[in-house]
């Protein structure tokens, strides 16, 4: 077992090393650099060249991945120099996640308590003009470009009836105070609701638009495990039974339609650091996608490292995690 | 549960499904088609009666149609500024008028309608491509695990679990900026590669599942190689779910290439216009011109509507489970 | 029903948050009180910013997102009249050169105070120069502004400033190396803000730090920037990307606050920005796209800039042989049709460029005519160059704009159609601006190819000097057989004592560089814009954007 879980710990140590090294090889292979960004038109190319140096820039690849690697050990991931000059990369990304995850969330919940009873009232009235209706505004849900419905909202939320801000996470006037970096828990926590709801008010346009796809994948999921369900044996022996509806609903037709939903939900949670990066910047949500968007532009290597690396990262901890509660469950596992 | 164990397994379904599927099909010889229906004919008489495939056939004919026919079909060419004289800095973007219903398009005097006709073609051969090199780099490598098995499998499997680790987007977004130069191509390659592990695992699932099957025992009991095996039985049988993937994706590498022309990564030449281009640069029109944007985004929207139409369709065609 | 676990779970979290609440406190200030006493200037100005300030320092910047926070809330020695390019005296009152033009006196204006109350006065500029002057290995990099206009640290060889002493409490002699055009007229840029010496002592805003790729910034540079300025920091929000000023009670100078507070919220998209302000969460914001400008006239307060900016295409004779014939640059000039380029995708007020500066820089030759478009004389000159048909790369940037370059890849499109109309082949570069698209066109690694410049101050050096004064440099100027003589010439202009005798050799060198050398061609100059909402008034319109936010009248 000790040795199963060592070499599982081994492989995922080398897949985030070879993914560094990949990353860190092939973003200073490109032409230009964050000088460029930095100094735009307006320096020499003397000057140029001296800040390069300077930044440890136009040493060989192997030397700066080395230096890289060493500072790493040392919990120091770079400087930024586009997204927030001056500031630690790391830090950057723990300042940004809270918004990103407070994003997500919303969306989720968007997606949930509209998708579950949609799907289950589409499966209840199979082939009627609600099912259609829902199953057709669930495929167009999925084709709209992400970033063109961002535009849409705002424009008729916003502009033309002026119900929700546009842009941001709170008002900058609220002068809040940060605990966690969570607007709305900190405005709980604080007994500042005011400042709750507006952190609130700024979530719910970028949540809608961030929401459409998982809404359609729950969506569709649910539909489909209703139908399976209610098809099913025991749900026609308790109808049979002379069970009252409410009955077979709660207990037998969701409770096991939503195993299905539950994993699904899990799925779509990965996707959504995807549709943070348009969505932030339709909405300049300051998140961890309107930084990697900020970071591409200004060719900042070190928050794009820190920020690709740790998306991978969360995806290789969740997997290893799951394949040792496997490992403990299912004693084949660790022969194979 | 994990999602990426999700991914996975949701993938590996689909292609058991098929491998299952494959079994009735054999050598055609030795079962005598008594009543026994080929997976194929069976699916397509499901399929003729189906509305809802038969509406994403007729948006997917008739966006093939138009691509093929669209300098035909197109008023004027799309690169002349017709109304570049009416362009003034007070007025950017000249409306409709006579020969020119949508008007032009941004500050350069072009046809909209023209561009938005010849924009099929360029929209066809973007999805298509991405597809097509997604799918190959997929065959490449879902063969190779699939039919050596072994510690080849074990490190094309390792590769394509650290594509799968990254979000798709972001990935193809990684990609796009890692060209330097972006051009059509590096668009349609940063595209190309999201599905690529996709692929890959769909094929590597359906193969492995062949291996054991009665068909390759036989042929394997004949004496036949291991190459013929895999390239005359394996992979023709484990084209059905590739096939279903490939519609679907090709309704995701559309709206992908229009979120990367949005993030300034796409295609800067507009000389050969593309939807997703074409909706990326309207952005700067927004306010002034909304039809700009409105009019690429509704063609993207009904074209992956169609494919996705026809590609869940044909999904539930091919799953034994509905054939009950 | 199975009610019960959530149930649980719900009154569990209620439980903890209770818990937690009890040791997170509201620490909201009420900072309307401070300025409840005069009047009506309560009000608080949202500006949109597209981009975070690099650093609060802005000796260490060289950004514009960065410089228009430390414009309120620095002064320089000089600085501009509002609304042009013209120095007119800020900290220093009035200034003489002495006759070699090597040593310059400045008066002070007395009484005047850092927000943090130390004195300003002699001994604190020459602490600040002395403090800008000694900068360490990463700071020499970093401070972008002094590097390129002093050349120079700790007094290395060709430095142009020599050294600060002060006279009395209100007199401060400066010398610099060799005259030249740009002092003083650069002492107002904000790099060379005057900051105070006891906070820059205080956090150490000497201490910057080359690490992990990028410039790790002192504390000064991060929290605690004190000037002289209308505006005082309060503070940068970084998760919820804003920047706070408030009004300085205290300030000295003529134009007082009318406002009690400047927030800078930052939005990177220009469709948002856009979106905001209509919206009415933000007053005002920089640059708008010109394509809005017509909607923005309407429905907003839109402010336009004087022109002063540039947009050439170089051209380099040593990446494409072909390009050494004056006859084949002067045809490329007469093929492209820039009064239809300037109506169609520039703005309004936009002007099709006589020679490589603005008309309102000194130096400005009013004589030159622009070279009309004339397809049929650039095919002439072509055949007679011997190069009809010739083909050519045209290199242009993408995920940029820039003041003089609204739209690049249209600009690029315009003037390929024009070329071909002429017979020349065109091949498309497009290149990242930050992706390589800088360093080459600028290491003149570009056959052909858009750049621009926006002026820093009125001076033509600023202009000429930055294309030409390097003979290696973009436009590779000294491999021409008239190379040598033009860059020296140049560097003669520059450090002639006497303004008047200056503004006529620059006219003399316009007209050569237009008729004779033509090293490039000069397309544009477009007025860049601010905008502000119908309520805010009172803010002008500088061509160096200088603007001062903090005159805004924001009626309720």
């Amino acid at each position: 077992m000790l040795r199963y879980i060592l070499r599982r710990l081994l492989q995922a140590v080398l897949v985030m090393f070879v993914l560094s090294l990949l990353l860190f090889a092939w973003l200073r292979s490109l032409p230009g650099g964050p000088v460029d960004a930095m100094l735009g038109e307006r320096a020499t190319p003397e000057n140029r060249a001296a800040m390069r140096k300077t930044l440890g820039l136009d040493d060989p690849l192997p030397v700066q991945y080395l230096r890289f690697l060493d500072n790493a050990v040392h919990g120091n991931f770079g400087t930024s120099t586009g997204v927030q000059s001056g500031t630690d990369a790391f830090s950057l990304f723990w300042q940004r996640l809270p918004a990103t995850v407070e994003l997500s969330v919303f969306a989720i919940i968007i997606a949930l308590v509209t998708a579950i009873p949609l799907g289950y009232f589409a499966a209840k009235r199979h082939g009627g003009l609600l099912d259609t209706g829902s199953v057709v505004l669930s495929l167009i849900g999925v084709a709209v470009p992400v970033f063109f419905l961002g535009f849409v909202l705002k424009y008729f939320f916003s502009i033309e009836w002026n119900l929700l801000p546009p842009t941001g996470r709170q008002s900058a006037d609220l002068n809040a105070t940060r605990v966690t970096n969570f607007y709305v828990l900190d405005g709980l926590l604080t007994r500042e609701y005011d400042a709750s709801w507006d952190a609130i008010k700024h979530l719910i346009l970028p949540a809608i638009a961030l929401a459409t796809i998982p809404f359609a994948i729950i969506f569709r999921i649910t539909r489909a495990s209703v139908l399976d369900v209610l098809g099913e044996d025991y749900v026609r022996t308790a109808e049979a039974k002379g069970l009252s509806r409410r009955v077979i609903r709660g207990r037998h037709v969701l409770r096991n339609a939503m195993l299905p939903v539950v994993t699904t939900i899990g799925l779509q949670v990965g996707g959504l650091l995807t549709g943070a990066v348009l969505t932030e910047t339709v909405f300049a949500f300051p998140g961890l996608g309107d930084a990697l968007a900020t970071a591409f532009t200004t060719r900042d290597y070190p928050v794009l490292q820190v920020l690709i690396l740790m998306a991978a990262l969360g995806y290789v901890i969740v997997n290893l995690l799951v394949d040792l509660a496997y490992a403990v469950i299912d004693p084949r596992v660790r022969t194979r | 549960m994990n999602p990426m164990q999700r991914k996975k397994d949701r993938i590996d379904k689909l292609a058991e499904q098929a491998a299952g599927a494959s079994a009735d099909v054999p050598d055609a010889g030795k079962v005598a088609d008594t009543g026994g229906v080929s997976l194929i004919a069976s699916a397509w008489r499901r399929l003729r009666r189906n509305p809802v495939f038969l509406v994403g056939l007729a948006v997917t004919v008739l966006f093939v149609l138009i691509a093929i026919f669209a300098p035909l079909l197109a008023p004027h060419n799309g690169q002349t500024g017709y109304l570049l004289n009416q362009v003034t800095p007070n007025d950017p973007v000249p409306g409709g008028q006579d020969g020119f219903p949508l008007g032009a398009d941004g500050q350069t005097g072009r046809d909209l309608l023209s561009r938005l006709i010849l924009g099929s073609r360029q929209t066809l051969i973007v999805g298509v491509c991405a597809t097509l090199a997604g799918l190959a780099g997929g065959v490449v490598l879902g063969t190779l695990a699939g039919a050596f098995g072994g510690w080849v499998d074990t490190v094309v499997m390792r590769l394509v679990d650290v594509m799968l680790s990254l979000p798709s987007l972001l990935l193809a977004i990684s990609v796009a900026t890692l060209f330097g130069r972006p051009s059509q191509w590096t668009l349609i390659v940063a595209i190309s590669v999201v599905q690529v592990p996709i692929f890959a695992r769909l094929l590597r699932g359906s193969m492995l599942a062949q291996r054991a099957s009665d068909h390759v025992l036989a042929a394997r009991a004949l004496g036949v190689k291991r190459g013929p095996i895999t390239f005359r039985h394996m992979l023709p049988n484990s084209l059905g779910p590739v096939l279903v993937q490939a519609t679907l994706v090709l309704a995701t590498s559309i709206i992908d290439a229009a979120a990367l022309s949005f993030l300034g990564l796409g295609n800067p030449d507009d000389s050969s216009p593309e939807w997703g281009q074409m909706l990326g640069k309207a952005q700067d029109y927004f306010d002034v011109a909304p039809r700009l944007a409105f009019w690429p985004a509704a063609c993207i929207v009904v074209v992956a509507f169609g494919f996705t139409l026809m590609g869940e369709s044909l999904r539930e065609a091919l799953d034994p489970k509905t054939r009950r | 029903m199975a009610v019960t676990k959530p149930t649980a779970a719900v009154v569990l979290i209620a439980a903890s948050a209770l818990t937690l609440s009890a040791c997170a406190s509201s620490k909201r200030s009420d900072n309307n009180a401070s300025g409840g006493a005069k009047g009506n200037t309560n009000a608080t100005l949202n500006f949109g910013a597209a981009g975070a300030p690099a650093t609060l320092d802005p000796f260490y910047a060289s950004d514009g997102e960065t410089f228009r926070v430390s414009r309120q809330i620095f002064q320089g020695l000089t600085g501009f009249k509002p609304g042009t390019a013209e120095v007119a005296p800020a900290l220093a009152t009035s200034w003489t050169p002495s006759s070699d033009g090597k040593t310059w006196t400045f008066k002070l204006k007395t009484g005047v105070k850092f927000t943090d109350g130390t004195p300003f006065n002699a001994d604190a500029v020459c602490k600040n120069f002395k403090r800008m002057d000694s900068q360490n290995a990463a700071g020499q990099q970093a401070s972008e502004y002094w590097l390129t206009n002093m050349g120079g640290y700790n007094g290395a060889k060709g430095e142009l400033y020599q050294g600060c002493t002060a006279k009395d409490d209100a007199t401060v002699e400066i010398k610099i190396a060799r005259p030249t055009s740009k002092f003083p007229a650069l002492l107002g840029l904000p790099a060379f803000s005057m900051q105070s010496p006891t906070a820059l002592d205080k956090y150490k805003a000497n201490d910057i730090k080359a690490q992990g790729e990028g410039f790790v910034y002192p504390a000064y540079a991060n929290a605690h920037p004190v000037g002289t300025g209308p505006m005082k920091f309060q503070s940068y929000d970084k998760t919820n990307k804003t920047v706070t000023l408030v009004r300085n009670d205290d300030y000295a100078g003529d134009e007082k606050p009318t406002i009690a507070k400047l927030v800078f919220q930052i939005i990177p998209d220009e469709t948002a920005r856009k979106q905001a302000l209509s919206a009415g969460t933000i007053d005002g914001y920089d640059l708008p796209n010109p394509v809005d400008w017509p909607s923005l006239k309407k429905d907003d307060n839109l402010e336009i800039r004087p022109a002063f900016n540039i947009l050439y295409l170089g051209l380099n004779s040593q990446v494409d042989p072909n390009l050494k014939d004056l006859k084949v640059r002067q045809a490329l000039y007469y093929a492209i049709n820039r009064d239809q380029l300037v109506k169609s995708l520039l703005p309004s007020g936009a002007s099709v460029a006589t020679q490589f500066m603005p008309k309102t820089v000194a130096g400005y030759n009013d004589s030159l005519q622009p070279y009309k478009y004339d397809p049929a004389k650039a095919k002439q000159l072509l055949s007679e160059a011997g190069k009809s048909g010739m083909s050519i790369t045209l290199w242009y940037p993408t995920e940029v704009t820039r003041p003089y370059m609204p739209a690049p890849d249209k600009i690029f499109n315009a003037i390929k159609a024009n070329w071909e109309a002429v017979g020349i082949k065109v091949t498309p570069k497009p290149l990242p601006w930050a992706g390589g698209y800088v360093t080459q066109t600028q290491n003149g690694k570009a056959s052909a190819y858009l750049m621009g410049w926006t002026g820093d101050y009125d001076t033509p050096d600023n202009f000429l000097g930055s294309f030409f004064s390097d003979p290696k440099g973009q436009m590779s100027v000294g491999a021409y057989p008239w190379g040598a003589k033009f860059v020296k010439d140049l560097a003669d202009a520059d450090s002639m004592v006497d303004e008047s005798a200056r503004t006529a050799k620059y006219e003399q060198i316009n007209k050569q560089v237009m008729e004779q050398y033509l090293p490039g061609l000069p397309i544009s100059s477009s007025p860049p814009a601010i905008v502000f909402s119908k309520k805010v008034t009172g803010v002008t319109p500088s061509p160096l954007t200088d603007e001062h936010l903090w005159t805004a009248k924001v009626d309720k």
